[in-house]
């Protein structure tokens, strides 16, 4: 198959199948997206993981350990969309480990009270579900029906966030400024999840042509930004953003220009907890190692067991 | 990095009486231990009353390349259809 036939057939809107041919930079950038997302499925276990054992009731530390297992979960659904092309869930960790490969910066900084569970559920989860909506169009069909699946099981994880946010929100004055510290660091990281503006992505020119991604980083900025203004007011709580208006003529909130020496920042390494993040990882897959080993020793065992 | 496992595809049942639906695959180094992960992975909401799991090795696919002319044969027999056949005017239930 040529460039232009698979062209023809993402533009008219076919899925594309691991067996199918495809350029080998569209195989490369799904490869660096896939595994960038899974990794931070993975990864953003570990900010709520700090919680599980503080969490302020029975009902809250159930629904956090459901929350932190389903982000398992859609880890294991995006490796495996990724592994369809042809590369192996080890050589991923591997790249996670080495640094080759990153995840969402979200995950590099730290929760420090009870109130950032309800701005990472309702902020980070909101954020990362207007992405995954728009994702579930993908041209690539395993990505897609990985997104679709995840989509259907995210949506418990945003509501159980604002849940949160509301009873602090409507809580004694401590649980109230709690809240708002917790929208406060939230924010800006938040919606610089969606990456860098249309015109410093020099990516994006081939993910919207090859309909990897549907809609670009600002659009999807704005619609997040859009939905969630209207959540802060009916819980009370101020968005640290001077500059938010809404604009009649666009249609869409006005809101300040973020912080990109930050974001690069911790892109590159240097925010509050990569370090931390990465090392965790690394120290929770060796101490996995004796059980693969014995997982592996008792299946030698049952292939012997036949032959014999 | 060691890796033992191989790559099991996991259907499910959804209710009884259904199909089994291919869902995705878990990684696994034993037919027990692929069943307890597919049970993890795909059925944390009680989607299932019974799940397969197969070896992704021992699956056969056809080539979706070649799709076109590997199903040919059925393109040219619209006789199969119901919808192919004139019926006179005012028969019922058939």
């Amino acid at each position: 198959m040529s460039k232009e036939k698979f062209q023809e057939k993402i533009d008219a809107e076919k899925k594309i199948e691991p067996k199918d041919w495809m350029p080998e930079a569209y195989r490369k950038h799904l490869i660096r997206q896939i595994s960038q997302h899974a990794h931070s499925e993975i990864i953003g276990m570990q900010p709520e993981g700090n919680w599980i054992s503080r969490a302020p009731s029975l009902r809250a530390k159930m629904i956090l350990l459901a929350k932190v297992q389903d982000e398992a979960g859609h880890g294991l659904y995006l490796y495996s969309a990724c592994e369809t092309l042809g590369i192996s869930r080890q050589e991923l960790i591997q790249q996670l480990h080495e640094g080759k490969a990153k995840y969402s910066s979200i995950f590099n900084y730290p929760t420090l009270s009870w109130a950032d569970m309800g701005a990472v559920g309702w902020l980070v989860d909101g954020a990362a579900i207007v992405n995954q909506v728009s994702l579930q169009r993908t041209s690539y069909g395993p990505y897609s029906r990985g997104m679709v699946k995840i989509c259907k099981e995210e949506s418990f994880h945003q509501r159980q966030g604002y849940e949160i946010m509301s009873e602090m929100a409507n809580g004694t004055p401590e649980q109230k400024e709690m809240a708002q510290d917790a929208l406060n660091r939230f924010w800006w990281p938040s919606i610089m999840m969606f990456g860098p503006h249309d015109g410093d992505s020099p990516r994006t020119g081939n993910a919207m042509k090859w309909k990897i991604k549907r809609q670009t980083n600002d659009e999807l900025r704005q619609s997040f930004i859009d939905k969630t203004v209207h959540q802060a007011e009916i819980i009370g709580l101020t968005i640290p953003d001077p500059d938010l208006k809404w604009n009649e003529e666009r249609g869409h909130y006005d809101f300040g220009e973020m912080d990109w020496d930050e974001f690069w920042d911790v892109v590159n390494g240097n925010g509050p907890c990569n370090k931390q993040r990465l090392d965790h990882h690394k120290k929770a897959h060796d101490d996995g190692k004796w059980v693969r080993k014995a997982a592996k020793a008792y299946s030698d065992k049952q292939k012997n067991l036949v032959k014999n | 990095m060691e890796d033992s496992t191989e790559v099991w595809e996991v259907f499910i049942q959804s209710k009884n009486g259904l199909a089994h639906k291919h869902v995705g695959n878990v990684h696994a180094t034993d037919k027990e231990l692929a069943l307890q992960n597919a049970r993890d992975l795909y059925t944390r909401r009680n989607e299932g009353s019974c799940i397969w799991v197969v070896k992704s090795k021992y699956i056969v696919s056809s080539e979706s390349e070649d799709g076109e002319a590997f199903f040919d044969p059925s393109n040219d027999k619209m006789y199969r259809h119901p919808t192919f056949y004139n019926m006179p005017d005012g028969a019922k239930h058939i």
